[in-house]
Order: C-alpha cells, then structure tokens, then sequence
C-alpha cells in the first residue's frame, strides 16, 4: 500500500517547475480527498455490518432478565447487569441443581464444550481439504485436458449446484447402512465433499482456465507432465481461489447441524459437534437461549482464525511474479 | 522392493487384526446385560439431563446399557432415520401423526401383550388410544405436558383482593376489573422461530374444547365436521375477544405475533406488573425470570383455564411425546417396560419441569407445590384430550393452522381464515 | 515403489511388469486406506486420538490414491495414458457427485411422480398442486424477491466492499468486519437479527435496535417481520448481511489477480480512479462476477433457514426451499417437496445454459 504522504508534491521545486507541481497539488489534493472520503464510506459499511454483532456481543455479557427489558446499547448505564456467566457455562458446562421432595439438594452437570471441539474439528478438517484436492484435480480437467463428454459433464456439475442437499440424506444414509459408514468420520466427510464439490470445482474450474495458457504451454517444453504441472505450477497459482473456498467450506462444515444429525448418529453423545451441543444448550423449548450468544461467540473463535490466517493468500501480484519466473 | 513387501505385510496385519476384532465382539453373553438400547428424542440440555437421571437408575439395576441422544432437528432426523433403514431402536414421537405414518408404512413393531397389558394398568384410556394405529398400540407416554393453565402473579394478585375465576363470565369481570385498575389483564406470545403458530392453537384448541365439548372437538380433529363449522367460528370469537382487543392483551394483536412465547411470561413478574394473566403449559416455569423460578411457591398461582359452557366442565389439554420402538429385542422391551412404571417417573418428577400420566404416581414425589397441583388437575380431570393440532395432518396442524392463528391476530377476518384451513386439508385425511 | 528394474526386461514380460503393478498399486492403496478406518471403527485406537489419528489418514490417504492412480497410468504407454489421464484427473470428483447429489437427484424426479408415502404414482398431481397452491403462489413471487434483491445487493455491495477495501489501509479490518457474519453459525444470526428487528408496542423500551431508532426520531414503532410485504425485503437484509462476505471474498481475491500494471497504466493516462474501475478492472474480473453471481443466485433459490427460524413462513414470507423443506420433512409429503425441488432445478436452466456458453470460448489442451 503507497502511503498517503508519498502522493504530496516534492519539496523544494524549482521555479521554473511551479506549474507542473500546481498541477501535481491539484491532483494530490483530489486524490487525498478522495482517499478520505473513500475510507469514511468503508468505515460507514463496517459499522454498519458490525452493529448487529456488536449487539450480540454485549447481550453475551448480559443478564438474561435484563435482556427483554431494554436494549443492548444502555447495558452501560447498568454495570452490575454484566457478567462472564454466560461464557462461564458455556465452557466449563451447565450446571443444575433442585431440591428433591426429602429436602435433598441434586446436583446435575451438563456437557461441556471441548469433546464437541474436538469433534468438530475432526470433521471439519478433512471436510475442507478432502473436497478441495478433488475438485482442485476435476477443474484441472476440465480446463485443460480434453476428453468425450466434457461439456456435458460440465453443465451437470453447475446443474449440481441448485440440488438442495436434503433431497440425498435418505438416500445416502441407506447406503451407509449398508456399507457399515453410519456414524463414523469417513462418512461424514464424504458426505461433506460430496455436497460441496459442484461449488468448489465451479469455483476452481473459473479460476484455473483463466490462468494464461502461455504458463502450462512452457512447462510442457520443459517435458513436464500433467500431474506435474498441476501439483507444482497449477495448485499454487490457484492459491487464492483454493483459500476462499476453503473458508467458505470450513465454515458450511463448521456450523453444519443437518449433516452430522442424520450421519454421525449412532454413537450417542461421544461423536456430538458443536453446533448440537450449542442446540442442546439452549434447552428442548430454548428456554436457555441467552446461552446462544456467549455459544456464538465460542463457536466463531476458529472460523475467525482461519479466515485471518488465510487472509494472507489474497495479495496481489502472485499471479505476475509467476510469470515472469 | 523390501520397503514394498514390508507395507505389504504391514497392511496385511491390519486387515487381519480389524477382522479379528469383529469377531470377538459376536461372542458376547446372550443375557440383556451389556447390550445396548439406543433412544433419540427431541429434549435435550436440561431436560436430556433430567432424562439421564432416569436413565442410570434402570442401567444400574439391568446392567443394560442406554444410550440417549437428543436433537434440535429430530422431526427430520428419524424420518431420514427411518426411512433410510437405520433408526434407532426407540425414539420419543413429539406428534402422534408421525407414529401412525411410521406404523403404516411398516416401520414400527407393534407392543409385545405383556407392554400392552402394563399399559392398560398404569394409563387412562385415552394415552392408550393416542398410542394405538389400527388396533394394534406403538407408543407408551413417559413425561407429558398439559396446557390449559392460567399463571398469575400471586402476591400482587392478592394484594389486590383479585380472585381465581370458575367460570369464564367470572374470566371476563376480572379481566374488566384489571383493566379498570388501570392494568393489562393478559400478555400472550406466539413468536416460536420455527414452530410459531402453536401457542395460537393451543389456546383455539382449549377454548373449543370448552365451547363445544369433547364430542365436537373429536370431529373437529379427526375432520369429521368442517374446519369452518360454526362451533369453531364460536370458539374463535372467545379467543379473539382477548386477543384482539388492544385494552386486553399487552400492545395488542400485533405485538401477539412477534413476541416470543417465553417472554410473555416475563410482565407478569414486573413490579407493579405490566399483566396479570397467561394461559400456558406447565413447562412455562423455566422461563420465568430466576428470582421468581428460585421461589416458585411464593411468587407464582395458578388456576385451570375456567369452563365456558358447564356441561363440559374443566377439561385439560394436553400433550407429550410417545416412545415408540423401531427394533423388538429383550433388553428394549425392558427398557419400555421401565418407562411405565412410576419409579422411572418418580425420578424426574423430583427434579422437576414435567408431568406424567402414570396411574399410580404419588403425587408427594413432585418437587414443588405448584407441580402437585398441576398433576392433580392433570390426574383428576374428566375429560383430557390431546393437543389437536398435533393431531392433525401436519400440512393443517403444523401449516395452515398456525398460518391461519397468525393471520386471525393480523387484522383477517374469523370466516375468511377458517374457510381458508378447510380448504388446505388434504383430501383423503 | 518398485517396478523399474523390471521393466528393463524384453517382451512380454516388460509388459506385465509394466501393467500389474499398474493395477495393483491402487487396490493395495484403497485396502491401507480401509483398514485404517476399521481399526477406528473396531474401537482399537478411540479418544480424542482416533479423531486425529482419522483426520490425518483420511487426507494423505485421498492425495495418495492420486498420485498412485497417476503412477499408474503414468506406466500404461502414451496412448493410454492420453485417454486415461483425464478420468484420473475428474474421475474421482464425478463418481462422487454422481453418487452423492446426480443419483438422488434422479430419484427425487421419479419421486416427484408420487404422492405423499412414496409408494402410490400420482401423475402430474404434485406439480398441479405446486402450480395452484396459494401458499406456494406466495412463495413464487417471494422468491422472485430474494432472487432479484438478494443477489443483486449481495454482489453489489461485495464489489463495492471489495474495491474500496483493495484501496484502503484499513484493507484487512475492513474484510474481516464485513466478512464476520459469515462465521456465526446461523444460530448465532438468528439471535442477532432478533435484537435488530425487534417490537415492543409504543409506550415500551424497544429492545430492537430499528425500533429504537425509528421511536428516537420521533416516530412509532414498526413490527418489521409482519407488515407485508416489506417483511420479505427485510429477511433479504439478514441474507446480504451474511452473503456479501462471500462476494467480497472471492472478488477481492479476482482483484488481487489483476496486474498491477493495468492499472496503473490506465492512472499515467490520466483516468479517474472511478474510470479506472469501471473500464479496466471491471471488465478484467467479469468471469469472477459472473461466478460469484451464480453461486449467490442459486443460494437465493436453497436457502431457507433464514424464513424457516424468523418467521416459520407466516405472514406471507414462504419461499420455495422453506416450502420444499416443511413438505418433505415437516408434513411428510414426499412428493410435494419433491416436485418443488425439481422446479427449482429447472428453474435455473437460463443460469446453465449461459455458464455453457461461457464454458465453450474456452479451449483445452488435447
């Protein structure tokens, strides 16, 4: 990023250059103005995007009674209403207790958060990387190899796109009964990659043909094979496109509560994501729902990291150096 | 080479070590002990662990080992379940509807005698019915609700020298006494994100079981009189008394409809409180606000919705989930058999948030007065029907019903909206 | 691996050397592969370590069914190989979908025929009911609505975002704030956009923040989510809200793949930066708008989790996938949800067709 100052005209001009730098002063000034109101519009849209989670953020902190009684924005003005109870319980597990009809006070514990933590992530992991070697593989082949029934298959594939996933759960899970997958990972992740793979080799496929053909002409001079080109040159040049939509299939994976209900089911709570456990929080009638906004905030840590960690694939100019090397 | 034969080798001794494995597991003892019933229902957090209670006691005593999963989409859940072959070997049916299409379609095995014949001796009639498709019975009720319970807040409401109606001529002078006092008599909220629409039944459902008696709602239900008939436009005059008038209900119709039905309760516990009367199900006391869950007693009264035409009395509705079994084995029959009995019972009704219809329950087991009282009324009334729209086809009972609840509190008229639930029954229903 | 040595020796036997092991090496692959699951599954290794231990396996063991089916065919001769190599390529990646969403898919259509148990035909009676119903008359033109608006405003406002962000120091802040409704689970959604849209009657403390706005500006509150038929407008707000992140996303990544130098070409020419956009980089990330529209459309057309948990499709806010959904697993009619979800793959046929034609400008290696 060029930094703002850089843009002001030179100091100490020679006279004769005055025009010339009035007229560079005129076009900074316009670009500076410009930058100002460009980064005013965009803090406009973040805070606007963020107000509703900001929201969420402070009702985590809140006490459920208080909730329905005013809004979030004056949680300020009553200090002692905020507390970590929420995010306490959410972690370390519920807790009930009751007095029984002999004046014996029972003791109740729910689950906590981490054997579903671990769940999820194993079952997000090879969900996310699993469909984006495969799809990675097809849009390969479909943008640069050529074989019968191409098209055709293509058009399927985008076809694909517009089948709701719940028209297969009945029809699959059938079949894991019968293969013995039910209620196991690998299940699972096939499921995932399954139902995520017309998006990720359309998403693929778009960014992989247009890369410049010239690249993949000059690797094969060089005798290097398909599977060459493609492991060296070809997955790292579609960085970008295989890291947004690893973000996008972890999160899907992540948040997922239909899949895993109907596959993972079967080996009773040791196999329970996070999602069912944040549902199971919140109580049969939901009753416990303030839970929900501390839960959301613990379920979305990950994501988060993931995204920011990366971020950092979208840069310019990987594309460009490449080439030129 | 080597390293090739040594993978070789490697792979071998795990395929035959795995298969190894199975084999041993088939040796097992044939007793009930250490085998394994696996239960799905739709309760879970609280609840599921409130069930787990139950649970240990039976796994202790049978060696027998349960295990429950409970889920947020359940409804959806044991259908794919089921039809893909791979249910489990119980599950807890929210609506009886569900049990007839399973059991029609042949996924159910129907009670064993000696099941039927602990059923018969431990329920009323009525619970057998719900759980009986073409003679043959499928489903035991275990925790049950009912639903025709008005909650007040009780030292405000005797501070003011109000008293518990009988009948609904005393309902509406106390209603227009509160109002005089310059109060809001009812808070009522239908916002229930995916299932919005039931509390609106549920009220429909209690008044025309008041209105028209027993007999009529059968029909009602089973479509036997017309969705449109008078007798239901009558009993939807009594609901839209109360809810339509802005004097009566909490901000009115339109704030009816987006308020969720857990905080509805929540005015009656202001102070002073901004409403003093809400008709809902026993279930409704974890929604209170914790100072007043912590002295339920004290702070909380409640009385039976009161009759509209005497001949029919105090009817309760009523509602629950059945247990019904997907594989008939000898450790799952014990299982069921359990659930009929009063000491499986007994053991969540000490902890509290449920009812339950076995016969020969002892009322002193029920961790609070309130929760006796509500058994009481629940054990000792004449007529019990279950909750209609549970009922009835799911496009009417969970669709057109709710649709029609909501758009009645929107301002369309009681004869355009009943006309329009008559004609979204599905033929042949 | 092994094989090399052998394949020096003459004739025939340089053949099978050549093409047994060819054929062996992914049988051998796929039965380590089992096996690892079935040691999970016997209970031998259980534990937060099965998890991992499962994680790993199940990856490695996907890239190494690759690269030995490409070992392969790598052995089986030119012509072979020119004919296998691309079903080593996309083989994989069609067998799954065909089993996973083609093969239902097929199904469903031969269910959309039958009526509610799936086991009487019903003829046309499905698709009838579909085309006549009010309730679903409703949903067709709401999803009109979340088409149009929903994506339009998704991919706009993700451009928009996109490119200002691309200009901004704030560049990374800016993605992530926009890019944070994506992460909460829609649980979490669900929650927040209750605190934004909600009511409580004049005279109250609005707890909605719209509300609280609308009354601190002198005017009465409005229950957003019931008055038709701007309620629908307004849970296409919550769906942009959570989709632009995904636009921004794969746009700004497009942008990123820009040449710097385009650019800045077009700035020495003396352009605008608006005219800079517009006619250089636009154009230049077209096929990515293209797709990010297409993706979001058909979103648009799927999604019915946002009406299904804020309204339950009341007061007139049913689309076609809620429809599908309810009629499918709610009021167990089969064939209903069956045909609608047929109408909606056949809905999009415009979408295909024209993603073909993008399909055909381009030209594959032979």
């Amino acid at each position: 990023m060029s930094r703002v100052d850089e843009r002001s005209p030179l100091p100490g001009a020679d006279f004769e250059e005055a025009a010339a730098v009035s007229r560079l002063r005129r076009v900074s000034v316009r670009k500076v103005t410009g930058r100002l109101v460009l980064n005013a519009v965009l803090a406009l849209v973040c805070a606007a995007w963020t107000l509703p989670t900001v929201g969420l953020l402070v009702t985590s902190f809140r006490d459920p009674d208080m909730v329905s009684r005013s809004g979030w924005w004056s949680a300020a003005r009553d200090p002692k209403g905020l507390s970590l109870d929420n995010y306490r319980t959410v972690l370390a597990g519920q807790d009930w207790s009751y007095v029984d009809a002999s004046g014996e006070t029972v003791r109740l514990r729910g689950e906590n958060m981490l054997g579903a933590f671990g769940n999820s992530l194993a079952v997000t992991i090879p969900s996310v990387l699993i469909p984006i070697l495969v799809a990675a593989f097809a849009a390969y082949g479909f943008a640069w190899l050529k074989f019968p029934g191409r098209k055709m298959l293509f058009v399927g594939i985008v076809a694909l796109l517009a089948v709701p996933l719940q028209i297969a759960l009945i029809p699959i899970l059938r079949d894991y009964q019968k293969a013995g997958l039910n209620g196991s990972f690998l299940g699972v992740w096939l499921a995932h990659t399954g139902f995520g793979l017309p998006l990720a080799t359309y998403l693929f496929y778009n960014y992989i043909s247009t890369l410049p053909r010239s690249i993949l002409e000059s690797a094969f001079i060089d005798g290097a094979s398909h599977y060459t080109c493609f492991t060296r040159l070809i997955l790292p040049l579609a960085m970008p496109a295989l890291a947004s939509f690893a973000i996008f299939q972890f999160l899907w994976v992540w948040n997922d509560l239909l899949v895993a209900l109907v596959f993972l089911s079967g080996a009773g709570r040791t196999m329970e994501v996070l999602t069912q456990r944040l549902l199971a929080l919140a109580g049969s009638r939901g009753q416990d729902w303030h839970l929900l906004t501390a839960g959301a905030f613990v379920s979305m840590l990950l994501p988060l990291a993931v995204f920011f960690g990366l971020q950092k694939h979208f840069v310019r100019g990987l594309l460009a150096g490449s080439v030129k090397g | 080479m080597k390293g090739m034969n040594r993978a070789i080798a490697i792979v071998i001794a795990i395929v035959a070590a795995a298969s190894l494995a199975g084999c041993a597991k088939k040796d097992a003892a044939d007793s009930v002990a250490g085998k394994t019933v696996r239960v799905t229902g739709s309760f879970r957090g609280e609840e599921a662990a409130r069930f787990e209670e139950v649970l240990k006691a039976f796994e202790e005593r049978t060696g027998i080992d349960v295990v429950y999963e409970g889920s947020a989409e359940f409804e959806t859940q044991i259908f794919v379940q089921a039809e893909a072959g791979s249910p489990p070997d119980v599950a807890a049916l929210p609506q009886p509807g569900l049990m007839k299409t399973f059991a029609e379609k042949g996924y159910l095995k129907p009670m064993p005698a000696e099941l039927v014949a602990r059923i018969e001796a431990n329920y009323t009639p009525a619970w057998k019915d719900l759980g009986s498709y073409k003679g043959q019975v499928y489903g035991l009720f275990h925790r049950v609700n009912a639903k025709s319970f008005v909650w007040y807040p009780k030292k405000a409401f005797e501070a003011k020298g109000y008293t518990i109606p009988k009948t609904w001529a005393e309902l509406r002078e106390l209603t227009d006494r509160i109002v005089a006092d310059g109060g809001v008599p009812w808070s009522v909220g239908i916002e229930s994100g995916g299932a919005t629409g039931w509390v609106a039944t549920d009220w429909m459902e209690d008044i025309m079981l008041r209105s028209a008696g027993p007999e009529l709602y059968d029909q009602w239900v089973s479509h036997e009189i017309p969705f449109d008939h008078p007798a239901v436009e009558t009993a939807a005059g009594y609901m839209a008394e109360i809810w339509m008038n802005p004097k009566y209900t909490l901000g009115g119709p339109k704030n009816v409809l987006t308020t969720p039905f857990g905080d509805a309760v929540k005015p009656l516990f202001e102070n002073p409180p901004k409403a003093w009367l809400h008709r809902q199900a026993n279930f409704i006391t974890g929604f209170m606000p914790e100072g007043i869950q912590a002295n339920l007693e004290e702070e909380v009264g409640v009385f039976a919705l009161p009759q509209i035409d005497p001949q029919w009395g105090t009817p309760v509705l009523g509602g629950g989930d059945q247990f019904v079994m997907f594989n008939d084995r000898p450790e799952v029959r014990l299982f069921l058999e359990y659930l009929t009995t009063w000491e499986s019972a007994s053991l969540w009704a000490k902890a509290g948030g449920a009812l339950f219809p076995h016969q020969d329950q002892n009322l002193d087991d029920y961790g609070n007065a309130i929760e006796r009282e509500l058994a009481r009324i629940l054990v000792g009334a004449k007529v019990f029907r279950f909750d209609g729209s549970d009922l009835m086809p799911a496009e009417v009972g969970a669709g057109s019903f709710w649709t029609g609840m909501a758009d009645l509190a929107s301002g369309v008229p009681v004869k355009d909206v009943l006309k329009q639930i008559e004609a979204s029954w599905p033929a042949g229903k | 691996m092994k094989g090399k040595s052998e394949g020096r020796t003459s004739g025939r036997g340089a053949w099978i050397g050549r093409v047994v092991p060819a054929f062996l090496a992914p049988v051998l692959a796929l039965a380590a592969l089992w096996a690892g699951f079935a040691l999970i599954k016997e209970g031998w290794i259980s534990g937060g370590f099965a998890a991992a231990f499962a994680a790993v396996w199940g990856v490695v063991g996907a890239a190494l069914l690759y690269f030995v089916a490409n070992w392969s065919v790598e052995r089986l001769g030119p012509k072979v190989r020119a004919k296998a190599l691309p079903f080593v390529f996309v083989g994989p990646a069609l067998l799954v979908m065909a089993w996973y969403l083609a093969a239902p898919t097929v199904r469903t259509l031969a269910l959309s025929f039958f009526d509610a148990s799936s086991r009487g035909f019903a003829g046309l009676d499905n698709y009838a009911y579909v085309f006549t119903d009010r309730t679903m008359r409703i949903a067709f033109l709401n999803n009109l609505a979340w088409l149009v608006f929903g994506t339009g405003f998704s991919v706009l406002s993700g451009l928009a975002i996109a490119i200002m962000a691309d200009r901004s120091r704030f560049e990374r802040v800016a993605k992530s704030l926009v890019f944070l409704p994506m992460a909460i689970s829609f649980v979490g959604a669900g929650v927040i956009w209750r605190f934004v849209y909600a009511y409580r009657p004049e005279g109250d403390a609005q707890v909605g923040l719209l509300n609280a706005l609308v009354t601190a500006a002198g005017g009465a509150p409005v229950n957003w989510i019931v008055e038709r038929p701007w309620n629908t407008l307004f849970l296409i707000v919550i769906f942009v809200w959570l989709q632009t992140g995904f636009a921004m996303v794969v746009l700004s990544a497009a942008i990123k793949g820009v040449p710097g130098e385009l650019l800045e070409a077009a700035r020495i020419d003396g352009a605008s930066e608006l005219r800079v956009v517009r006619s250089v980089l636009i154009p230049s990330i077209l096929p990515s708008i293209v797709t990010v529209a297409t993706t979001t459309l058909l979103l648009t057309l799927k999604v019915f989790d946002i009406v299904y948990a804020m309204t339950n499709g009341l007061y007139g806010t049913e689309v076609l996938a809620s429809q599908q959904y309810k009629q499918m697993f709610k009021f167990l009619h089969y064939g209903r949800g069956s045909a609608i979800a047929i109408i909606i793959l056949v809905a999009v046929t415009p979408m295909i067709w024209y993603n073909l034609r993008q399909f055909n400008k381009r030209e594959a290696f032979s």
